[in-house]
């Protein structure tokens, strides 16, 4: 019997399920860009190094390239195009505001993913997880100052050389939020 | 209605936010590889496996078995081309293999998947030759090349060198290094190429889309205006993407092949073999001066290397050409032809590496003398270029450094080094000058004054995230002399016609200049009461003459750096805490993004003093960090703050009266925090990146 190479799956990505039929070895960032056309997800190395295909899995973020599709079939994906703005006239999310305002992108390319891991720090900060810089991890509050900013956001390469802006954008966006 | 009162505010000058910006930050920015199209397979590239020889035998029965392979090119089957001044581009059409990485063989499937284990398939064997492989000044095959990048003499000679440097009171005679560096840009190579209405288009992820149209037009043998080469967005390049690349010849063979549409995107791993490099570096540089510090004699010779397929000399020496009044001046390169990929311009080709060795012996050169650096800088400013002789358009060098010196707290300096200490941490401060040409070259634009009362700017540029589109749309508007929201530019579409390719800080200028005719025209045409057709009114500008006609200045941007830094000598670790970055820049058309620009070029820089390095294997010929793990580039906690800003720097040969700002911020960055690790522990670091190993064994 030959050993089944697809399979049908539902994904859900930005709250719409989609059935697909999806090859095995297709990684969900392959699928949310070949299969969906969510181009937002970007693919810079395809071996999680990057960062810039990061996406929210079930609010946590993920480098999209390093799952499989199936493995993440019934689970609630998040992209860039589920953040904010990406329908004429539809708000943009403050970490896109304070990207936009503060320039911390050039290029472009590594900004969906800086940004999706962006919104996913401000919520790891909210619920009070501590990072490798983090001083006191049993503290009441952790400041999520300026190297708290540069390391949680680390897993995130930008080559344009951004990042002075982005702790920046990041920084304004955590306040605001705050 | 479409005249305008004469005085609208301009546009110049503000702090703009991009004009793609809202498409970035959602995510509804379209690149290369991006763009949907029926039918669309996808190619995958098989490289060689071998550093030098010759393919034996492809076998492809066992790839093209599997389902949806729908064929493989490779030397035997592949459509032949025609040379265009680039042997890189010259793929599957003899069995020779140049370097480790070479395309042997695209496989085109109708799913990336698919083509991919079909490319695992193929079993190719060679007959392997001694490979030649490692770089150094001491290699029997070094010669003296033609000319160096792009088209610059080999070498200068002002004086007797040898003669002044015995005869100086203070001699520095030292040798650096800098290794093999990657563009890396964060978006892959890749191009989409099909055929449609007789024509060849293409979606491709260049700094150019008018040169990659030229060279697939000789490539193929079409006529150019069957080319047809876009590249809206583009995801960074620094030079890896400046003229076309294999990538961009495999898909227009294999949609010619199998006329459909053929995507091919190149792999991380791929890119550290196909799409050029920064080469390594040696070089020996000799400073002799008076007991003051005055410059008596000045000897720059720089060693790189080049591959086999295509000669490119590295143009580092010519640093020395523009920056200081030494009596005696010498400038001179050799290059040596290994197995190796083509090395290629990485940002500030030249004047990043070649920075990277005089300003570091000029600080040697301080520190010997018992001179303050920036004092030392100072009193060797040329009154004209002094390889050429030429008239400065501007130099405000001098004003960076005060400027620089002020913001940085740089006075009362305590010059003795291995003395400040925080903790475990060994503090210093270092500094270094920068210089980058500003060139313009000619360029053609369209203005087109629509009947509805907007404009549209039409010119071949590419914003590799530059800001290019933003900055050109204020210099139409307030060539045309209307509110900004009235321009729209459009950009990256060869059909607009040849331009400068986004690359030698050359774009703004040069594209400016264009539009700007293009814009004055127009508007003269509109104010003498022209009307509007229901089509439009278009001016057009090519500015060859103009070009051809401006005075012969030295014409350069410039720049003061300043790092601080902590080296951990139980570890080796060295951290930059701060830099700052003082520019003369000539007009900044935008502040917001020049200043990105400024500091990502200083920030490439700090991951050049203390990260970059590809290390090529002497037994295979491959680089053996290339993926974006092994090959560290500085990420967000290596990146300390950064303080950039500009002193007034009026140089109007040009209308724009810009100066570039893609390369500066890179040049001089290394040697500041090098010089910083030198004021920090006493040990000089002459050879890049500055590893935890160097610094413990130092």
């Amino acid at each position: 019997m030959e050993r089944a190479t697809a399979a049908t799956i539902t994904l859900t990505v930005n709250g719409v399920a989609h059935s697909l039929d999806i090859d095995h070895r297709t990684t969900l960032l392959d699928a949310l860009r070949e299969r969906l056309d969510l181009t937002g997800t970007k693919k810079g190395c395809d071996h999680g190094q990057c960062g810039a295909c990061t996406v929210l899995v079930e609010g946590r973020r993920a480098d999209s390239c390093l799952l499989l599709a199936v493995a993440v079939a019934g689970k609630a994906v998040t992209t860039i195009e589920g953040i904010g703005g990406a329908a004429a006239g539809e708000a943009l999310h403050p970490v896109q505001q304070a990207f936009l305002d503060h320039d911390g992108y050039q290029c472009g390319y590594c900004t969906p993913g800086q940004i999706c891991s962006a919104v996913a720090v401000l919520d790891e900060h909210a619920a009070g997880w501590p990072s490798a810089v983090t001083g006191d991890v049993g503290a009441e509050e952790i400041v999520l100052d300026e190297p708290e900013i540069r390391e949680r956001m680390s897993g995130n390469l930008c080559r344009c050389g951004a990042y002075v802006s982005i702790v920046a954008a990041v920084a304004d966006a955590a306040g605001a939020q705050s | 209605m479409t005249t305008m009162p004469a005085s609208v505010p301009t546009a110049v000058g503000e702090a703009l936010t991009r004009i793609e910006g809202r498409l970035k930050v959602t995510g509804q920015a379209r690149y290369a590889a991006e763009f949907p199209a029926p039918g669309l397979a996808y190619g995958w590239i098989v490289p060689a496996r071998i550093a030098r020889g010759r393919v034996r035998a492809i076998d492809i029965d066992a790839a093209l078995a599997l389902p949806g392979v729908l064929a493989v090119l490779h030397h035997g089957n592949a459509p032949r081309l025609t040379d265009a001044g680039d042997a890189t581009l010259l793929v599957l059409q003899d069995d020779a293999v140049p370097h480790w990485g070479w395309p042997v063989a695209l496989v085109v499937a109708t799913t990336s998947e698919q083509a991919r284990a079909a490319a695992e398939r193929i079993h190719v064997t060679y007959d392997e030759e001694p490979h030649d492989v490692v770089f150094s000044a001491e290699h029997a095959g070094t010669y003296i090349p033609d000319h160096v990048n792009p088209a610059q003499e080999t070498s200068t000679v002002l004086g007797d060198v040898d003669a002044a440097l015995a005869a100086a009171d203070v001699v520095v005679d030292a040798t650096y290094s800098t290794p093999n560096e990657h563009n890396s840009p964060m978006e892959p190579h890749s191009a989409t190429a099909r055929w449609a209405d007789g024509r060849l288009e293409v979606i491709d992820s260049n700094q150019g889309a008018f040169a990659v149209r030229q060279s697939l037009a000789t490539l193929f043998s079409l006529d150019p205006s069957a080319v047809h080469v876009r590249s809206e967005h583009v995801g960074g390049g620094f030079g890896a993407k400046g003229t076309a690349r294999p990538h961009v010849v495999l898909a227009a063979m294999a949609a010619t092949v199998l006329q459909r549409p053929v995507r091919v995107t190149l792999t991380r791993q791929q890119m550290f073999s196909l799409v050029g490099y920064r080469t390594p570096t040696v070089q020996r540089v000799r400073v002799g001066a008076d007991a003051s510090g005055r410059l008596t004699a000045l000897d720059h010779l720089a060693y790189s290397q080049t591959s086999r397929v295509l000669e490119f000399t590295e143009q580092t020496a010519i640093y020395a050409r523009v920056m200081y009044a030494a009596g005696a001046l010498r400038t001179d390169h050799r290059v040596v032809a290994l197995d190796v990929p083509t090395p290629r311009w990485m940002r500030a080709p030249g004047e990043a590496p070649g920075s990277f060795a005089v300003e570091s012996a000029l600080d040697e050169l301080a520190e010997q003398c018992g001179i303050d650096p920036v004092e030392l800088r100072a009193r060797n400013e040329p009154d004209v270029e002094p390889a050429t002789g030429r008239p400065f358009s501007s130099r405000n060098l001098r004003t960076c450094f005060t400027e620089g010196a002020r913001r940085f707290g740089w006075a009362g300096r305590d010059a003795r080094p291995g003395v400040r200490r925080d903790g475990r941490w060994l503090l210093g401060t270092g500094t270094a000058a920068a210089t980058y040409p500003a060139r313009v070259t000619p360029s053609t634009a369209t203005a087109t004054a629509e009947a509805d009362g907007l404009f549209t700017i039409r010119i071949t540029a590419s914003d590799i995230g530059t800001g290019a589109r933003t900055a050109l749309t204020q210099i139409a508007a307030d060539a045309l002399r209307v509110p900004l929201e009235r321009v729209r530019v459009l950009i990256g579409d060869s059909d607009f016609g040849q331009a400068q390719l986004a690359g030698g800080s050359l774009g703004t200028g040069s594209w400016g200049f264009a539009i700007t005719e293009a814009c004055r025209a127009l508007r003269t045409e509109l104010d003498g009461g022209a009307t509007v057709p229901p089509d439009g009114l278009t001016a057009r500008a090519d500015t060859a003459e103009r070009v051809q006609a401006l005075p012969a200045l030295s014409r350069h941007s410039y720049g003061a750096q300043f790092a601080e830094v902590a080296v951990d000598l139980s570890s080796g670790e060295v951290r930059v805490r701060r830099m700052v970055g003082i520019f003369a820049v000539g007009r900044v058309v935008n502040p917001l993004t020049a200043r990105s620009q400024l500091v990502g070029g200083m920030t490439m820089g700090l991951s050049m003093a203390l990260h970059e390095e590809a290390i090529l294997d002497p037994v295979f010929g491959d680089v053996v960090n290339h993926d974006l793990a092994g090959y560290h580039v500085a990420t967000n906690a290596d990146v300390p703050p950064i303080e950039v800003d500009w002193v007034d720097d009026a140089d109007d040969v040009i209308p724009t009266g810009t100066k570039g700002l893609g390369e500066i911020g890179i040049v001089g960055a290394a040697a500041a925090i090098a010089n910083a690790v030198w004021h920090a522990t006493g040990a000089r670091h002459r050879d890049l990146p500055i590893r935890p190993d160097r610094v413990l064994f130092s």
